[in-house]
């Protein structure tokens, strides 16, 4: 059941490719913005490439939240799902996960050709590109929580970002540090042991919470 | 209980304040700027303190279904928000003549600023849902989730080396501050819990009227007040 959540999303992401390549572009655009906004100093450009590719991942990733859910509770399949007998959690984190696979991969297999626009040295690109691999799933999952909370509201876009962002804010500052860490030549370990610990609290309590809000907006 | 905790509150703040401007002793260090500390501490241990309260009504109102402990939670969140801000506008006024800069961003600093935002999307979600017991559920929801950053404010001067200056206060240790400091402070504290009490109350008030406005027995009262 839960490989089938995630087949089955996967399978209609790829039927509407456009969904998927708009949001890589516009991460891509994103960060192509601010070499043109704060000029192309590349010493500055290489101090601020972790904060701005993490940024913009985190919106990314945030943009994409209203699709989790949107289109199965407009055709109902989200109702069959919970009126299943197979337990909500572990359908919500199939979800979760096909989310990630569909807007988080392509962000992180794009995040070393942005790096390089920035001229961040190998390792740093490495660092930068493993710390999207640990977070993105981790926006997915603390995303799951408020698609589900701002299911079919009016607004729930801009409400969806009032309420993930601030929890998103940790993974911003450990993954961002994890790059710069390492550049200072401090080494990543420590950041990247707490962002594995994010992933794996997120992986335990965010299906289960995601599913607890989404019988709440469901009811 | 209204007005008792009301005048307490004012009581209270009057004598905080007069102890705070007149009595205290001037800082050898800091001079006269470091009187902030007598509504900057209080607010900022209320913006915490009021958001574990709000999560354990929120909490208790999912938990056992009870439609008044969500209506606290509601009420609460507004005076929360308003202490959080407070604790943060005081904190950059003390900081531009201390630190000689009016925000910079610390762990303790920006995890309060984070706390401001779990307040004002706890408060715009309620705002956007119609039916008000979806309102009461997903709110609980998401002040739940969000309790995790209180231990992360509280303990962000240990955990991290910031510029914000550790507890002078606790419970364990004898403080590290003249007791009159201690002692204006520790009162306008109590004056904030008067005024928190107070302004939940007349606010659990309005929401209980405003949700039960249909029916027979606000009717009547109104009926009353004319």
């Amino acid at each position: 059941m839960f490989l089938w959540i995630i087949q089955r999303d996967l399978l209609l992401a790829m039927r509407r490719r456009s969904d998927v390549l708009t949001t890589l572009f516009f991460f891509v655009i994103v960060v192509s913005l601010f070499p043109l906004g704060v000029g192309p100093e590349m010493a500055m450009l290489r101090i601020m490439a972790p904060g701005v590719v993490w940024v913009a991942a985190l919106l990314a990733s945030m943009l994409s939240l209203g699709r989790m859910f949107a289109s199965d509770h407009l055709d109902g399949t989200l109702e069959q799902m919970l009126l299943s007998p197979q337990s909500l959690p572990l359908l919500v984190l199939g979800k979760a996960l096909a989310h990630w696979l569909v807007t988080g991969v392509p962000l992180v297999l794009m995040a070393p050709v942005l790096g390089i626009q920035y001229d961040l040295p190998g390792d740093a690109l490495l660092v930068l590109t493993a710390s999207l691999l640990l977070g993105t799933p981790v926006l997915s999952l603390i995303g799951a929580i408020g698609a589900a909370l701002t299911l079919g509201l009016r607004g729930g876009g801009v409400l969806v970002s009032l309420l993930v962002l601030p929890l998103y804010i940790p993974v911003l500052i450990f993954g961002a540090g994890a790059v710069e860490a390492s550049t200072a030549g401090l080494g990543a370990g420590a950041h990247m042991s707490l962002l594995g610990a994010f992933l794996l609290a997120s992986l335990v309590l965010a299906p289960w919470t995601a599913a607890l809000s989404l019988r709440i907006s469901m009811e | 209980m209204i007005p008792l905790f009301s005048i307490a509150a004012i009581l209270l703040c009057a004598a905080g304040l007069y102890i705070g401007f007149f009595v205290a002793p001037t800082d050898f260090q800091q001079g006269e700027a470091y009187r902030i500390i007598f509504i900057h501490v209080p607010a900022a241990w209320m913006s915490m303190f009021l958001y574990v309260v709000m999560a354990m009504w929120s909490g208790i109102g999912l938990a056992f279904n009870t439609r008044l402990s969500s209506m606290i939670a509601t009420a609460i969140a507004p005076t929360g928000a308003m202490f959080t801000f407070l604790a943060l506008w005081t904190g950059a006024l003390w900081g531009k003549p201390m630190w000689g800069t009016w925000w910079v961003w610390d762990a303790r600093l920006t995890s309060e600023l984070i706390l401001l935002f779990l307040y004002i999307g706890f408060m715009s979600l309620q705002a956007a849902i119609d039916d008000p017991r979806r309102a009461d559920k997903a709110g609980a929801m998401i002040a739940l989730v969000g309790v995790v950053n209180i231990p992360i404010i509280y303990f962000s001067v240990k955990w991290w080396n910031t510029l914000h200056q550790g507890a002078s206060v606790s419970i364990t240790q004898s403080p590290k501050m003249a007791t009159t400091m201690l002692t204006g402070m520790l009162i306008m504290s109590l004056a904030c819990w008067m005024y928190a009490i107070a302004v939940v109350l007349i606010r659990t008030r309005a929401v209980i009227l405003e949700r039960e406005r249909h029916t027979v027995w606000v009717g009547e009262l109104q009926g009353a007040a004319r």
